[in-house]
């Protein structure tokens, strides 16, 4: 037993509440082997998407056809048609909805067992979060986009920095998105029950990220607002006009710019709410 | 090591006080526990529902911030030093899991080496030392959601000591378990025990737990605490007595008495008599008995520390 018990000092880092690149890679490696566990959930999931992406697409090609000079919003038809089947396929990678994990553990008070370990639970669910979102970009990402490309024109870019923001503003996205469901999570630590914030969050953030609809159908006004006032769009409207490359080079950068400073801030700001509730935490069920 | 100075939890309650009214109450679950535990203890801290136990190990784990008071552990304060202190500290809540869910049990161990930074060669010791101990070979490879209860919670065990921690602290680890997985548990946490290199503090309602691995008993009820001391201390404490059961073959003579022993229940119309053992030794006692009766059979009964518990919460 002695082995066992053996001196804590050999593994007492230096630097304790720095997590080292290898913890955090194990804790990404762990939330993509959680995804992988769920096979049939994911072919299920990829059909959905396809038969939504279809009544989506024709929608907006309907709009489309009945739109001046065939371009709502200033896509053309083969932007809208890979602004959709990109979106689609990113959905899930994104995650933006059906993440109840923290708030649940909070009701449940499972929420004690993070709490234990010497990793800060917004860094561990970060890295489980960009391995599931991992997962999703292997499995999830691109069925639809093949089912897309053999029914529809696809768009393909044309700049050389296109795909490279492409990516950048796909894990700014991921990372923004994990902010604000963090955040809507986190609502449980003072309402025991954060069923009705998640409800506004799904209504809200369908609509405001530029899923139902491209948000530069919306005034021009309301589209800078929200832009520029909300990390919303950045969750999915800002990676999908990048790659379409609805706007200048100069504006596509500058939205992944705008991006990353919403994804900085919602960490922090998830961080902070994290640090708020350990002091009022009440750990529910004995 | 461990060291609560008038430590104090209170939480606020809601009570309705009418139709739309609600009036907000302060509940005290730990009213001012002061306790020290030294390295090698090994700590039973027991209480009926609600008596303020597993608030107490909340606090000592910094999951749970005090109201009020001092609490040290390995002269960390909880709260504040948490992620320094959960790579000292093992724990093990019987109710809830630390392992994840969807990963088999060996994935769970890895990913706990990398949470805890264990040099690959230490982690391999313990677990192999515990696969042994615990008999964990044949479940590593299944999800911990399919796990039995017993099975997961030899997994909870290994997965709390894995990091090598000095103090181990186990919130109703046998709560639920069948006789063979809590005899399991209860000879590993022994054996962890009897190395002298762990200190252990352990909630329980199960005093069979107690008996077999603490050597010294913390009562707590209402958030005090009304007993520190070995089960010893606590039965003389409450005057709990061994008793001698005699059968005899004739019932006793009216107005009979035994030196050093009173009588208790009569039963079987006098053929069966029970003696407290006030301050004879049992052998005294059955001489004397054998002296005046023909006893046909007798039993010496030790003294039942769930009555003497018992009687303590009903005194509470």
């Amino acid at each position: 037993m002695d082995r066992i018990g053996a001196s804590v000092l050999t593994i007492s880092p230096s630097r304790p509440f720095r997590v080292s690149a290898t913890t955090f890679g194990a804790l990404v490696w762990s939330g993509f082997r959680r995804y992988a566990t769920y096979r049939q959930a994911t072919i299920a999931g990829s059909f959905t998407n396809i038969v939504f992406g279809f009544l989506r697409c024709y929608v907006l090609l309907a709009v489309a056809a009945g739109a001046v000079g065939n371009r709502p919003g200033g896509y053309d038809v083969e932007q809208l048609a890979t602004y959709v089947w990109v979106g689609q396929g990113l959905l899930s990678v994104i995650g933006i909805w059906g993440w109840t994990e923290l708030a649940d553990r909070i009701r449940t008070g499972d929420i004690a067992s993070d709490l234990l370990r010497p990793v800060p639970p917004v860094v561990s669910y970060l890295a489980t979060d960009l391995g599931r979102a991992t997962h999703g970009m292997l499995t999830r990402f691109i069925p639809p986009l093949i089912i897309g490309a053999l029914f529809f024109p696809f768009s393909t870019p044309d700049r050389w920095q296109t795909v490279p923001l492409f990516v950048l503003s796909v894990v700014l996205a991921v990372i923004g998105s994990f902010g604000c469901r963090y955040l809507v999570n986190a609502t449980a630590y003072w309402l025991h029950d954060a069923r009705g914030p998640q409800m506004l969050w799904t209504l809200g953030s369908g609509v405001l990220a530029g899923l139902y609809f491209p948000l530069r159908l919306l005034p021009e006004w309301l589209t800078v607002t929200l832009w520029v006032a909300t990390p919303l769009p950045g969750l999915l409207q800002t990676p999908l006009d990048v790659l379409v490359e609805r706007d200048s080079p100069a504006v596509q950068a500058g939205l992944v710019a705008l991006q990353a400073f919403w994804a900085v801030a919602m960490l922090a700001l998830a961080a902070l709410v994290q640090r708020r509730a350990e002091r009022k935490l009440v750990v529910q069920g004995g | 090591m461990i060291k609560m100075q008038e430590l104090r939890k209170d939480f606020t309650v809601r009570v309705k006080a009418g139709r739309l009214r609600r009036e907000k109450r302060t509940v005290a679950a730990v009213d001012g526990v002061s306790l020290t535990v030294e390295p090698g203890e090994m700590v039973g801290y027991i209480g009926p529902n609600g008596a303020g136990k597993s608030t107490t190990l909340k606090m000592l784990t910094g999951v749970l911030a005090p109201t009020s008071g001092e609490v040290s552990v390995f002269g960390l304060t909880p709260v504040p030093q948490r992620t320094r202190l959960a790579l000292r500290i093992g724990v093990v809540f019987g109710q809830r899991s630390q392992l994840w869910w969807d990963l088999p049990l060996h994935e769970s161990f890895r990913l706990l080496r990398h949470i805890y930074r264990v040099p690959p060669a230490e982690h391999e010791a313990r677990l192999r030392r515990c696969r042994e101990l615990l008999d964990l070979d044949g479940f590593l490879d299944t999800p911990v959601r399919q796990l039995s209860l017993g099975q997961r919670m030899r997994g909870e065990i290994t997965a709390a000591l894995l990091h090598g921690p000095k103090v181990l602290f186990l919130d109703e680890p046998t709560i639920g378990l069948d006789v063979v997985s809590k005899q399991a548990v209860r000879s590993f946490l022994a054996e962890l025990g009897a190395s002298g290199d762990m200190t252990l503090v352990l909630t329980t309602h199960d005093l069979a737990d107690i008996e077999r691995l603490c050597d010294r008993l913390v009562v707590i009820d209402h958030g005090r605490v009304v007993h520190d001391g070995t089960i010893e201390a606590l039965h003389a404490r409450y005057g709990s007595r061994r008793s001698l059961v005699v059968d005899l073959d004739e019932p006793l003579p009216p107005g009979f008495a035994l030196p050093g022993a009173s009588m208790g229940a009569v039963e079987a119309d006098g053929h069966r008599v029970t003696f407290a053992l006030d301050g004879s030794s049992a052998g005294a006692a059955v001489a004397g008995l054998v002296a005046v009766a023909s006893v046909r059979d007798l039993s010496v009964v030790e003294p039942d520390i769930e009555d003497v518990v018992a009687r303590l919460y009903q005194a509470g």
